[in-house]
């Protein structure tokens, strides 16, 4: 079946009920996308599929063809982070970083439906997401600062053209 | 923010890496002392020699230099998140005259780095550090030495300076044009000087972590991410209870499911391997529901731990004994304080890959020690330790010894049934809830007598407890070893009080108390399975003294800060709860009703960091809902390498240590563990999380490293119970304070 992750198309060859988050990370080899309990309770896994949050330890990949699906590995890479990985890197908001990606995921989506989302409702919106180094402060910190920096980088090209 | 091209091991790719043994270097063959009540840790060879330089003096087992200059510096030491590879870098890029980036580092393998035991108890900057820094300050001297004679220019007139000497003449030599084959092969002396922190461009400097840009970009950076070639994905198949006999299995309806390549059974010791993961997932699955167990009734009444605890002694160890065995005062106050078992809890379950080529193991681990646990796994598979080598790769978040060192042993077990494909294990999320070794259940008793001053003149603590440790270092500690045919035994558990303290950690008061009795009864029975969680018996213990503290300020009629300060006179001490107190702008202006401050303080250890910690909470009746809205801490721990580090890993002591406080309590019933998931289990989100979280540091430059990464876990945890009390005039004496236990306290 064809998944398209990241912008690009895939051909893999998995069980049509094997959950997105192994197709990912053994036929795709992304990383980005962590186990961290398969059944929802952690947000470990999350990744976007048509700009919303999902956990895709529990969504089977029958589900998504023809889908958007987007990991972190889609906002960027290590030599030109983009801005949520910028804002996290800056704020040095990780202590073992498993979590991260998921945390990652979630408030980019927040984010991308609403560009002005308060730093409540990015504290609400990460609920589902479970850290246990205690690195809220700094995760909530990393998404705010997130925000601006997607504000900034979303402008940029508008200036260009201007 | 000094971000550094990062040195990022893992886009080498991981194999590539570290498959070449290194040989022909100076690893000391120790012998393990194979306790379950202490860490693993080599004996001395120099005991004069400074941090863990005493037990690998040689300089070349720190740090060599090739002929391009490139400097590696090795640690025994792994990475738990907490910021090690950064701050050790740090470290020798200080006395070495070099940028931290620039310098190669290797984390704990048996093939490659010194012994330096566990990764625990906050010891890797007082231990490894130490070593580096030493180590890297003679090697400066070793190179200005050579060039001195290479250039015939005094040693007063050069001077180290990236990476190379530079002379007052200006020529320069590179480390890489200075070393030479064994140059750096000699022990360290221990008598350079270091340098002094008014020249420092590394220590205590920002500097960002070399691992984040790879952790936020996918990069590989877990354990969770290798993927070798020819790799086969196993699953686990536990029994119900620790202690089940397997009665029966259909192994043929297993191994005839798509992609199974073999059910390995060894005795109790049940496990799925599969070509593709989901394939081993659904294999397990059919697996747990098949399978028969004969499983007993062991595990003590969860509802009253304090009487397995105290049915269950066998001796009982005197902590501290000092003063007057009888005192009189004006007023004696008592109470009783209990925790119950309390999980690790990493967000990544538990993995590892092994691979058996050619009559040798090796395995990939994010165990805290890779000797003991290479030891543990030699005596299980029945290897001579040298044939069996374990390489730290990072796991999820690591509190203590939690499923990794037997997700080690899972895999290494399989994987010698398979020898030539590399294994890797992965626990689920249940496995991770159900059969990580618990922190400690605990009991404590404490009584005090104040005189008509409000001075505190006598003091009695009594605590029950397991040990906290029941690590590798033989083959009984690890899950697979004691479930597999063989049926190992775990060593049957000693009490041992010893300064750093295991279960009796942190039960001596820091204050001045003229008359002090404190006694660890000791439970050697382990019912419900346990070892060492973050802070060990530090937590409830500190729990419980500085809850009492405040009944004690109460009763002299002082304000808590007030009275803690009557009672120390270590400056230090003194600094921390002034500083906290100051930051949170502590007073005793009334509140809004159901709001409360709480303040707490602890020298972990009692002679590592020194923290203290002031918080406000809201109670809310109705709900049970206990809120801490804005929390101040103030840390000393000696020196601050990394000081950005340090003010993470408290902001994380603190979350973890409120979500144990407010919620985390393992479940069981007569036979089994009942709380497989986060759902049973609840831990702290982020509608729980503090509005604010204000850590200072207090730095002293130059003075010894101090562990820091614990210290915060006994402290929160008491000046939440005083915050409740504050706000609610009722004290809770059981962890944790769950709605329902507030709400009963509260009589509601
Ligand atoms: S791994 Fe998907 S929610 Fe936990
Ligand atoms: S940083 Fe370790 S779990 Fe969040």
């Amino acid at each position: 079946m064809k998944l398209t992750v990241n912008g690009t198309a895939h051909e893999v060859d998995a069980d049509p009920s094997t959950p997105l988050l192994y197709v990912l990370r053994n036929d795709l080899g992304l990383n980005g996308a962590k186990f961290g309990c398969g059944l929802g309770q952690c947000g470990a896994c999350t990744v976007m599929v048509d700009g919303k949050a999902v956990f895709s330890c529990l969504t089977p990949v029958m589900l998504l063809e023809d889908r958007e699906i987007k990991t972190v590995e889609g906002l960027g890479t290590i030599d030109n982070p983009g801005p949520m990985q910028t804002a996290f890197i800056e704020e040095q908001a990780a202590q073992c970083g498993y979590c991260i990606p998921g945390m990652m995921m979630r408030a980019q989506s927040i984010l991308e439906a609403n560009p002005d989302a308060t730093d409540d409702e990015l504290r609400h919106g990460l609920e589902p997401n479970l850290c246990r180094c205690g690195t809220h402060m700094r995760i909530l910190r990393a998404v705010s600062k997130a925000r601006t920096l997607m504000k900034s980088a979303s402008a940029a090209p508008a200036v260009e053209r201007a | 923010m000094n971000i550094s091209t990062p040195l990022n091991a893992t886009r080498r790719g991981f194999l590539a890496g570290t498959g070449a043994l290194v040989v022909s270097f100076a690893i000391p063959a120790v012998a393990q002392e194979g306790e379950v009540a202490t860490p693993a840790t080599p004996a001395p060879q120099n005991p004069d020699l400074p941090g863990s330089l005493a037990e690998t003096p040689s300089l070349d087992a720190w740090i060599r230099i090739d002929a391009n200059g490139k400097v590696t510096v090795f640690t025994g030491k792994v990475e738990l998140g907490q910021g090690t590879k950064t701050a050790l870098r740090q470290i020798a890029a200080e006395e070495l005259e070099m940028d931290p980036a620039s310098i190669e580092l290797i984390t704990a393998d048996t093939g490659q780095t010194p012994n330096e035991g566990y990764t625990a108890g906050s010891q890797t900057i007082q231990n490894s550090g130490t070593a580096i820094r030493h180590a890297s300050a003679e090697v400066r001297e070793i190179m200005i030495r050579q060039a001195s004679e290479k250039l015939g220019i005094p040693a007063e007139d050069l001077r180290a300076e990236n990476g190379r000497i530079v002379a007052s003449d200006g020529r320069t030599l590179g480390y890489g044009e200075i070393v030479a084959d064994d140059l750096l092969h000699v022990d360290a002396t221990g008598n350079v000087p270091l340098k002094s922190p008014d020249s420092y461009h590394a220590i205590g400097k920002p500097f960002a972590r070399v691992d984040i840009p790879a952790k936020v970009t996918g990069g590989a950076a877990f354990v969770q991410d290798l993927r070798p070639e020819g790799m086969l994905h196993a699953r686990l198949v536990r029994p119900p209870t620790y202690t089940a006999r397997l009665v029966e299995i259909d192994e043929d309806a297993i191994t005839s499911m798509p992609g199974v390549v073999t059910l390995v059974r060894d005795g109790d010791f049940l496990a799925v391997i599969a070509e593709q993961e989901f394939q081993a997932i659904t294999a397990m699955r059919a697996a747990y529901a098949t399978a028969k167990w004969d499983e007993k009734e062991n595990l003590p009444d969860q509802n009253d731990i304090p009487a397995f605890l105290e049915s269950a002694v066998s001796e009982t160890g005197s902590v501290a004994s000092v003063g007057a065995e009888s005192v009189s005062g004006a007023r004696t106050l008592q109470a009783q304080f209990t925790r119950p078992y309390q999980m690790h809890g990493s967000i990544g379950p538990s993995a590892a890959i092994a691979l058996f080529e050619n009559d040798a193991m090796t395995v990939w681990t994010h165990t805290q020690g890779v000797y003991p646990d290479r030891d543990a796994l030699a005596e299980m598979l029945d290897l001579p330790p040298e044939k069996v080598r374990c390489i730290h790769v990072e796991g999820s978040g690591c509190y203590g010894h939690n499923g990794a060192d037997d997700a080690a042993a899972d895999a290494a077990l399989i994987a010698k049934w398979l020898p030539g494909k590399p294994i890797r294990v992965q626990w689920t999320r249940e496995q991770e809830h159900l059969w990580e070794p618990y922190g400690a259940g605990m009991l404590t008793r404490v009584s005090a007598t104040l005189d008509d001053s409000g001075k505190i003149v006598d003091w009695r603590y009594d605590l029950w407890s397991n040990s906290h440790s029941t690590r590798p270092g033989s083959a009984g500690s690890l899950m697979a070893a004691r479930l597999m045919g063989r049926h190992f035994q775990l060593e049957p558990a000693k009490l041992q009080i010893s300064p750093s303290g295991n279960g009796d950690r942190n039960a001596i008061p820091l204050y001045d108390i003229p008359n002090q009795r404190v006694n660890w009864h000791f439970v050697p029975d382990m019912p419900v399975r346990v070892s060492a969680l973050r802070g060990l018996g530090a937590y409830c213990n500190i729990f419980s003294l500085e809850s009492f503290m405040d009944e004690l300020a109460e009763a002299a009629e002082t304000d808590p800060v007030e009275f803690r300060l009557r009672h120390m006179t270590d400056p230090r001490a003194r600094t921390v709860i002034e500083t906290a107190a100051e930051k949170f702008g502590w007073s005793d202006d009334p509140l809004p009703q159901g709001r409360g401050r709480g303040f707490a303080f602890a020298q972990y250890k009692n002679h590592a960091a020194y923290l203290a910690i002031a918080l406000e909470a809201a109670v809310d009746r109705e709900t049970g809902i206990v809120k801490i809205s804005h929390v101040a801490c103030a840390v000393d721990c000696g020196e601050a390498v990394a000081p950005d580090a340090i003010i993470n890993q408290t902001e994380g002591g603190i979350i973890q240590s409120m979500s144990w406080t407010l919620y985390e309590a393992v479940q069981f019933d007569r036979t089994r563990i009942q709380s497989p998931d986060w759902s049973a289990y609840p831990i702290a989100r982020f509608s729980a999380i503090p509005d604010s979280i204000e850590v200072a540091v207090v730095d002293n430059p130059g003075t010894p490293y101090l562990g820091v990464a614990e210290a915060a876990q006994g402290p929160t945890g008491a000046a939440i119970g005083n915050a409740f009390r504050h706000a609610t005039g009722k004290r809770i004496h059981d962890l944790p304070f769950t709605r329902e236990r507030v709400k009963t306290v509260l009589g509601v």
